[in-house]
């Protein structure tokens, strides 16, 4: 009798009726021969792997994360509902301890998509990942959270959104930003000046195999995650850094998901991105349900597996020494950082571009954050997309203090209406979103 | 005239209906040592002063291959499997010889490792050594492809009596449940063949010789031959007998509840618009998981003749049966005992079955009558809690499409239907409690048998087509045909129907009873490689819903 040793919960959504469009990788089919493994492997039965039902979130969940422009409708249809509602099934079911931890499998991604959402990038239209962290903060008062982005791609929407926050550590690794998109997620991108080194971004070099993967995981990823002490640790289990995948070019195998998974023993996992439909997705998420449930996971192997033929050179191993030893160097240093970033109370302003791909949109925002040492400081994005509207969204952190509460307020309510076509609050603190 | 008859646990039930209603019935205790006796008992009286050739169909349903299950009676089988990639198979063994063996089919149905025939003569040697008549061969994905189980067939034909294959058990995915499905049909088979064939014999020797139905878990029935092949499929058909036997009483477009309230258990199943509610892969019965067709049905350990005890100021009612209700001569107290001391219930011995309340009122510190009104209310209370958590169960039950999950079926029962001895008393006391219109079905203590004798034939048949590979399939029926880049939705139902139909006909359906058919499951996706479309890849599931066949359903109103 097969029984899982960690209670498991799973969410599948595979969203069979939805697409970007026909013929685009985010598409109906990209989710049905790992149904069809999971359901022949009889993954549903096993004892301890529990299956559940999206939920469905609403406005309310997405506006603790983004500032949709003009707003959540324009920016979704009834799939994003339903994956982020998904993410949010397993929250609950981790949160509520009916489960040890969870997987959800569910489409349309998230981790390209911004605090400021014009329109869609990567693939995403909303981050998923990140509201459901949002939402486990508000409804369950978890402080510390670590999200890991395994993800081929640099998670630079789930980066930029938990950019300020030094109580969410996020690590995203990723096939180097010279060689793929979306050109981001260099190790000097470390956070804003209230959180420096909460943001470690771990560049991998074309060709990286399953001994580098797991080097980076062991050597780097947890001393961190052990420094840090996450109450829940996230994986944005993206699957695209596979051998087959059509978009990337690395060498990763379903027996490294499931290793990697069993290593960093994720709270919650949540399905990314991974576009060998066929001969990838079905093994890695079975290799990810099986790792996570502490079930063996020794057979999960692609039929044209061949380690020799993957592995990687000396020259990459050499390489990924190098950037795992300088991220720990920056984390070291975190401390530091923060201290030199600044004085309390100063504004600091940072100017940033961004290109959304998938909707052909040009942004350009401009962002005012105050320094301070007792929160991660509010701050207030003017954003102009083109095409597009002007905004103005002025965000309050969740465990802002007093100071930078008021400060929040004051970026509201001193806004120039004749500016911006719309105005945003979002209130943390007090779970408020408005709009002038 | 039709008969249906139904072993059940205590009691074998047999009615002869006629086209103005019930023209006989009949009540014979079972004796599980001997089931083919208390079939052919049953049948000797209803027979009695009928003309056997009157006689236009027969169904019969039984716990055999229950009993079989239960007490794991069963011979030495050889299993096959071959796996390829994925969960290790040694966690699905289901008996001593049980072998693991090379070869590999993925999702899509390629092959991507061949089969040993070494291997397979090697195990062959073994099993052969080891006395085995009967072997089931499972490959994963079969139902993609089924290459590698015919293949090893046919290495172990000249070797065995009688191979059976994962592929004709289901055209559902789940490799573990086909391997115990596959295990459970060459396990009973020699059983199944020896019990039906006496039974054949008998009735022939009465004089009657049309062919014999046999009632299938899913509520359905399907003749004597073709059961030979799947004899598993008999499996927990009790329960459908009575929910079938319920549905001449269900109104149309309305969710309904069925309590089937026996002398142990209690089952519980739902009817929409007059058809039950299947599972949606097949038979679960604590870890028995199996692919066959059935009804959804949950039971919950309580009935008439449940034993009562009280811990702790607390009642308990069952999940043990030790003996009928002290007022028939039981040894124990049991809610049928608190019937009668209400007076809801005039059979029985009114002053045993007081002595038995007495000592339950005595510890929960009540008067006699309050003691059997509590009972009486608590039984009714926890089979409806269960019954309401089986309807948030299948509300809750995971979509896997964005329409799906918006416009989803809700199931809102709205009238509740009450099979079993104490039928009419419960029906009174469930709509007084919770004042949902609750029916005591008539003749509600033979309404399996009934159920037996109007189930229709029904069948499932599953059919994929994949324009990329250019060709559609529908293995468990052994059919594959070649098809072209301009193959259409059409064409695939239309393939579904023919087959269904042949199906059908083939496991005993008359051609009147063909109409009720819906399709299941349809999916349709764009293969695309390199951001080219490459073909298409349909899926459907059809089937000939269970219900009932047609001409008496309103002369029983």
């Amino acid at each position: 009798m097969l029984k899982a040793s960690n209670k498991t919960g799973l969410v599948f959504f595979p969203a069979f009726d939805w697409a970007i469009d026909p013929t685009h990788p985010e598409r109906e089919e990209r989710l049905l021969y790992t149904q069809d493994q999971v359901v022949e492997e009889g993954i549903f039965d096993i004892q301890g792997i529990i299956e559940y039902k999206p939920e469905l979130v609403t406005a309310r969940d997405i506006q603790r994360t983004h500032f949709c422009v003009p707003d959540e409708k324009s920016m979704t249809t009834e799939s994003h509902f339903i994956s982020a509602g998904g993410a949010i099934a397993i929250a609950n079911a981790v949160m509520n301890k009916e489960v040890k931890n969870g997987f959800a499998l569910v489409r349309p991604p998230g981790h390209h998509s911004m605090r400021v959402t014009h329109g869609g990038r990567g693939f995403c239209h909303i981050n998923i990942e990140a509201i459901m962290v949002e939402y486990i903060r508000s409804q369950f008062g978890v402080k510390k959270i670590a999200i890991i982005d395994t993800d081929c791609h640099h998670g630079d929407g789930t980066s930029d959104i938990f950019w300020h926050d030094p109580d969410v550590l996020f690590i995203s690794l990723h096939q180097d930003g010279r060689t793929m998109y979306p050109g981001t997620g260099f190790p000097d991108e470390l956070g804003g000046p209230n959180s420096k080194g909460s943001n470690l971004n771990i560049p991998l070099p074309p060709g990286t195999s399953t001994e580098g993967y797991l080097y980076v995981i062991r050597n780097c990823i947890l001393p961190i995650l052990a420094e840090f002490k996450p109450d829940i640790i996230v994986n944005s289990a993206g699957q695209d850094n596979h051998y087959t995948d059509p978009l990337t070019n690395m060498n990763f195998s379903a027996q490294g998901y499931a290793k990697l998974t069993d290593l960093l023993k994720p709270d919650i996992a949540v399905l990314e991105g991974g576009y060998a439909i066929e001969g990838a997705l079905p093994y890695v998420n079975l290799g990810i349900i099986l790792a996570m449930a502490g079930i063996d996971y020794s057979g999960v192997v692609e039929p044209d597996y061949n380690p020799e033929k993957l592995k990687q050179s000396v020259s990459i191993t050499d390489k990924i020494k190098k950037t795992t030893d300088q991220i720990n160097d920056y984390w070291q240093q975190r401390n530091g950082f923060r201290e030199k970033s600044g004085k309390p109370g100063e504004l600091v302003i940072r100017h940033k571009e961004v290109f959304y791909d998938t909707d052909n949109i040009f942004e350009r925002q401009k962002e005012t954050i105050r320094i301070c040492r007792d929160c991660g400081g509010s701050f207030e994005i003017d954003s102009k997309a083109t095409p597009g509207h002007h905004i103005l969204g002025v965000h309050i952190p969740i465990n802002a203090c007093k100071n930078c509460r008021e400060k929040g307020y004051d970026f509201f309510e001193e806004a120039d209406k004749t500016k911006y076509e719309r105005i945003y609050l979002q209130d943390r603190p007090k779970n408020h979103y408005e709009i002038k | 005239m039709i008969i249906g008859l139904d072993v059940g646990g205590t009691h074998t039930d047999a009615v002869l209906l006629s086209s103005k209603g019930i023209e006989k019935k009949v009540k014979v205790p079972t004796d599980p040592s001997n089931l083919f006796n208390s079939v052919l008992s049953g049948f000797t009286e209803l027979l009695a002063t009928i003309d056997p050739g009157m006689i236009k169909r027969v169904v019969i349903s039984t716990t055999l291959t229950t009993n079989a299950l239960v007490h794991q009676d069963m011979g030495p089988i050889g299993m096959i499997v071959s796996a390829g990639p994925g969960i290790n198979p040694d966690f699905f063994k289901t008996c001593d010889h049980y072998y693991s063996v090379a070869g590999s089919i993925n999702h899509r149905g390629r092959e991507k490792a061949p089969i040993n025939k070494m291997e397979i003569e090697d195990i062959a040697k073994k099993l052969k050594k080891a006395g085995v008549k009967y072997i089931g061969v499972v490959s994963k994905f079969c139902v993609r492809n089924p290459s590698h189980e015919i293949l090893i067939k046919r290495i172990l034909n000249k070797h065995f009596k009688k191979i059976f294959l994962g592929h004709h058990v289901s055209g559902n995915l789940n490799f573990p449940r086909r391997i115990a499905t596959t295990h459970l049909n060459a396990a009973v088979f020699d059983l199944h063949k020896a019990f039906f064939q006496a039974v054949k014999k008998s009735l022939i020797e009465k004089g009657l010789t049309i062919p014999i139905q046999i009632l299938k878990a899913d509520g359905g029935t399907m003749t004597l031959e073709s059961s030979m092949d799947f004899p598993g499929q008999t499996v927990l058909s009790g329960p459908a007998a009575s929910i079938m036997g319920a549905i001449p009483h269900a109104p149309a477009n309305q969710d309904v509840i069925v309590l089937d309230i026996g002398g142990t258990t209690t089952d519980i199943a739902f009817l929409v618009d007059k058809a039950p509610l299947l599972e949606p892969v097949g038979i679960k019965r604590g870890r028995y998981k199996s692919l066959i067709r059935s009804l959804r049905t949950d039971s919950k350990g309580i009935g008439g003749d449940s034993t009562l005890r009280v811990n702790q100021g607390e009642l308990f009612i069952g999940p043990d049966r030790q003996g009928p209700a002290m007022a028939f001569g039981g040894p124990a107290p049991t809610p049928t005992d608190a019937l009668v001391v209400l007076g809801v219930m005039d059979e029985g011995d009114k002053d045993k079955a007081r002595s038995g309340i007495h000592e339950i009122a005595k510890q929960l510190a009540l008067s006699d009558t309050d003691a059997a009104e509590q009972i009486f209310k608590k039984c009714c209370s926890v089979i409806l809690k269960k019954t309401f958590e089986m309807v948030d169960q299948l509300n809750s039950q995971p979509v896997y499409t964005v329409h799906d999950f918006l416009e989803g079926y809700k199931l809102s029962p709205q009238k509740i239907l009450v099979l079993g001895g104490p039928a009419k008393f419960f029906a009174k006391k469930i709509e007084e409690l919770y004042q949902i219109e609750t029916m005591a079905v008539p003749e509600s203590s033979v309404a399996n048998a009934i159920g037996a004798a109007l189930a229709r034939t029904t069948c499932e048949v599953s059919l994929n087509a994949d324009t990329e590979q250019g060709i559609m399939t529908a293995h468990e029926e052994g059919f594959a045909e070649p098809i072209s880049k301009t193959y259409s939705e059409d064409d695939l139902i239309e393939t579904a129907y023919s087959l269904l139909r042949e199906k059908a006909l083939n496991s005993g359906a008359d051609t009147e009873n063909l109409d009720e058919v819906e399709v299941i499951e349809f999916q349709k996706f764009n293969i695309v490689r390199n951001f080219s479309p490459r073909g298409k890849i349909y899926r459907t599931k059809i089937q000939l819903k269970p219900g009932l066949i047609k001409g008496f359903e309103t002369v029983l109103h």
